[in-house]
């Protein structure tokens, strides 16, 4: 029997995010593999404009589901298991990002269908779906079998390029009726996180620093070595949570994306979370003495040793 | 006012080690208390200082070798502790988030907590799916990955801030009871007191198995197939020898790209 392939997009205050479009690659290939039809669903928002984006080659209808403005949990989790029932596709696909944490446990409990959150690769075998993903902060990459002929997926941005060209999908509108006495949450409103005096996303050097430093006192190795290199400084989220450094200074999903000439990682393991801010620099240099880091997968150049040996030299070599 | 908070052990990996099958070879491992759950251990702990009357027990899923962990929660702040296993627990190579969330929503079946706390995810299997599932198990609502909590008991609300991508946060309002997933940063984890770790040892830790908890079958629908050391695509250059010589090395590759003071 041939499975259907459901990929429900993400958008946030008027634009629909890109992991949207990868979500359909990766939902494209899935249907290849099992024969069956890719549908998108996008919920809330400008509806119409965001379905017309969805609308790639590859894509056999679009559902527009129009309730609301921005994302609600308790109207995304009922909007999407309403899709599920009318259209009973095999496998439900939705990015792995916090507003996809905040509600596809919820559906895939609800329809008691298995979750398997954060996959960077899918197969297909007869009809039983395996799921690629990472363990242990990216130090281990585990194949996951999935039992039962259904899934809930949600994927790593990144992991799939984004949809092309132009589909011929029908483009329609899907009522759902939302239970409004089940809605017992409200978003109120956003907030930037706080503005300071540096700007990390215009500096042409970054010296960013992890929990390899250890304490506060020992931040300033670091600062040293930014002065000495006329370099601006930033961290990983340790670092910010911590309050050594401010808010403005962290690089990575919750942070910023920043695409420095040169970016030097010290003691930062390199997360999925923190790479995603990074990994457009145009060289990455990593100082960390666990060989197995994942940092050294996306760095140009490394050194494999005590950042407090090695800092200082550095620091040396351009003080001069 | 009943917190109930769901605590777990990471594995975490040695720099250096050996897969045996799909597990990694326990010499290469050590088990600590989930960076993500000592913040919302310690949301709690703020809490019961905040506010009169609120109990807090935490729920671990967990052989006992995670009895130490959970002492450290006790030492922490809270007054008592479930801990829920069985052999056919131990034999489950992949627990699903689902089937965890089975097992912590029997335990909050008896304890009827109005708030729940979890991390928003644990660092080794990183599924962050436990907290949101368990609000859908027992019908709470909820609000994942949270950077800030403050609950308004008469209005029977609690207003958070969602930390999004790209250093937006969402402000959120969820009728309670409800299940919050905490993300790093909210607060500051305190230190355990000496006498805290003293008292710690004296407080309950009730072990159950899921039959206990109603919970009669923990087959997963997830099993692991492979594990492996990822394939490094890597084309890393690495400078090798003392800190001196690496970082003068490094030094005239940085110079190269016009790194200069
Ligand atoms: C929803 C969500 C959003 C997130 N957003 C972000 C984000 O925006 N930015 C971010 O950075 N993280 C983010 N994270 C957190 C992320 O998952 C990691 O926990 C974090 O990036 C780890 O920071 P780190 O590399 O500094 O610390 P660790 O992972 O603890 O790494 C420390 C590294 O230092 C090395 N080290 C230790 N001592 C030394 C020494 N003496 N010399 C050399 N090296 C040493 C260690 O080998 C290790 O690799 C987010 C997580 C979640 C769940």
């Amino acid at each position: 029997m041939s499975a259907d392939v459901l990929a429900v997009a993400e958008h946030r205050r008027g634009d629909l995010r890109d992991v949207s479009l990868e979500l359909l690659t990766a939902g494209r290939e899935l249907a290849d593999e099992t024969g069956g039809d890719l549908h998108a669903a996008v919920i809330s928002g400008d509806v119409e404009a965001f379905g017309d984006r969805l609308n790639r080659e590859g894509v056999d209808a679009v559902h527009t589901v129009a309730h609301g403005e921005e994302f609600n949990h308790d109207v995304y989790a009922q909007a999407v298991t309403t899709l599920i029932d009318e259209f009973d596709p095999a496998y439900v696909l939705a990015p792995n990002s916090v507003n996809g944490f905040d509600y596809v446990p919820a559906v895939a409990d609800r329809l008691s269908i298995p979750l398997v959150t954060d996959v960077t690769d899918l197969a297909v075998d007869g009809s039983e779906l395996t799921a690629t993903r990472e363990f242990h902060g990216g130090k281990t990459e585990g194949t996951v079998e999935i039992a039962g002929d259904r899934a809930a997926l949600t994927i790593r941005a990144g992991g799939w390029p984004a949809a092309s060209g132009n589909g011929d999908a029908t483009v329609e509108p899907f009522e759902v009726e939302i239970d409004e006495s089940a809605v017992r949450s409200t978003v109120t409103g956003f907030e930037e996180v706080g503005g300071g005096d540096v700007d990390i996303t215009d500096a042409d050097v970054l010296v960013s620093i992890g929990r390899g430093i250890r304490e506060e006192d020992n931040l300033d190795l670091i600062f040293d070595l930014a002065d000495a290199m006329d370099a601006t400084v930033s961290a990983s989220q340790p670092i910010i949570d911590n309050g050594w450094l401010p808010a403005d200074h962290q690089v990575g999903q919750s942070g910023k994306v920043v695409t420095p000439e040169v970016y030097i990682a010290i003691g930062i393991s390199g997360a999925v979370q923190h790479v995603a801010g990074m990994k457009g620099a145009e060289t990455i240099v990593a100082i960390n003495d666990d060989p197995s880091a994942p940092i050294f997968d996306i760095a140009d150049y490394g050194i494999v040793d005590d950042l407090f040996e090695v800092v200082p030299a550095l620091t040396e070599e351009f003080a001069g | 006012m009943n917190v109930l908070v769901a605590v777990t052990e990471a594995a975490v990996p040695d720099d250096e080690f050996e897969i045996n099958g799909t597990e990694i070879d326990e010499q290469y491992l050590t088990y600590e208390l989930n960076e993500w759950d000592e913040y919302a251990l310690e949301e709690a702990a703020g809490l019961a200082e905040a506010h009169d009357n609120v109990e807090i027990t935490t729920v671990t899923v967990g052989p006992e070798r995670a009895e130490e962990t959970i002492r450290k929660g006790l030492a922490k702040g809270a007054d008592r502790a479930v801990r829920v296993w069985d052999d056919e627990l131990a034999a489950v190579d992949l627990l699903a988030p689902a089937t965890k969330a089975r097992l912590l929503a029997g335990v909050a079946a008896q304890e009827e907590p109005e708030l729940i706390l979890a991390g928003a995810q644990s660092s080794d299997d990183s599924f962050g799916a436990t907290g949101v599932a368990l609000a859908a198990q027992l019908g709470y609502e909820w609000a994942a990955v949270i950077n800030q909590l403050e609950l308004d008991n008469d209005r029977g609300v609690a207003t958070v801030h969602r930390e999004l991508e790209g250093g937006v946060e969402e402000l959120t309002e969820v009728e309670l009871p409800a299940v919050a997933t905490i993300q790093t940063g909210i607060n500051e984890p305190r230190y355990a007191s000496l006498r805290g770790i003293r008292q710690a040892q004296r407080k309950p830790l009730d072990v159950h198995t899921p039959a206990d908890l109603g919970v009669e079958s923990v087959a997963s629908p997830l099993s692991l197939s492979e594990l492996v050391e990822p394939e490094s695509e890597s084309n890393v250059s690495l400078f090798e020898g003392g800190a001196e010589r690496t970082a003068g090395e490094l030094a005239g590759v940085l110079r190269e790209k016009g790194v200069e003071a």
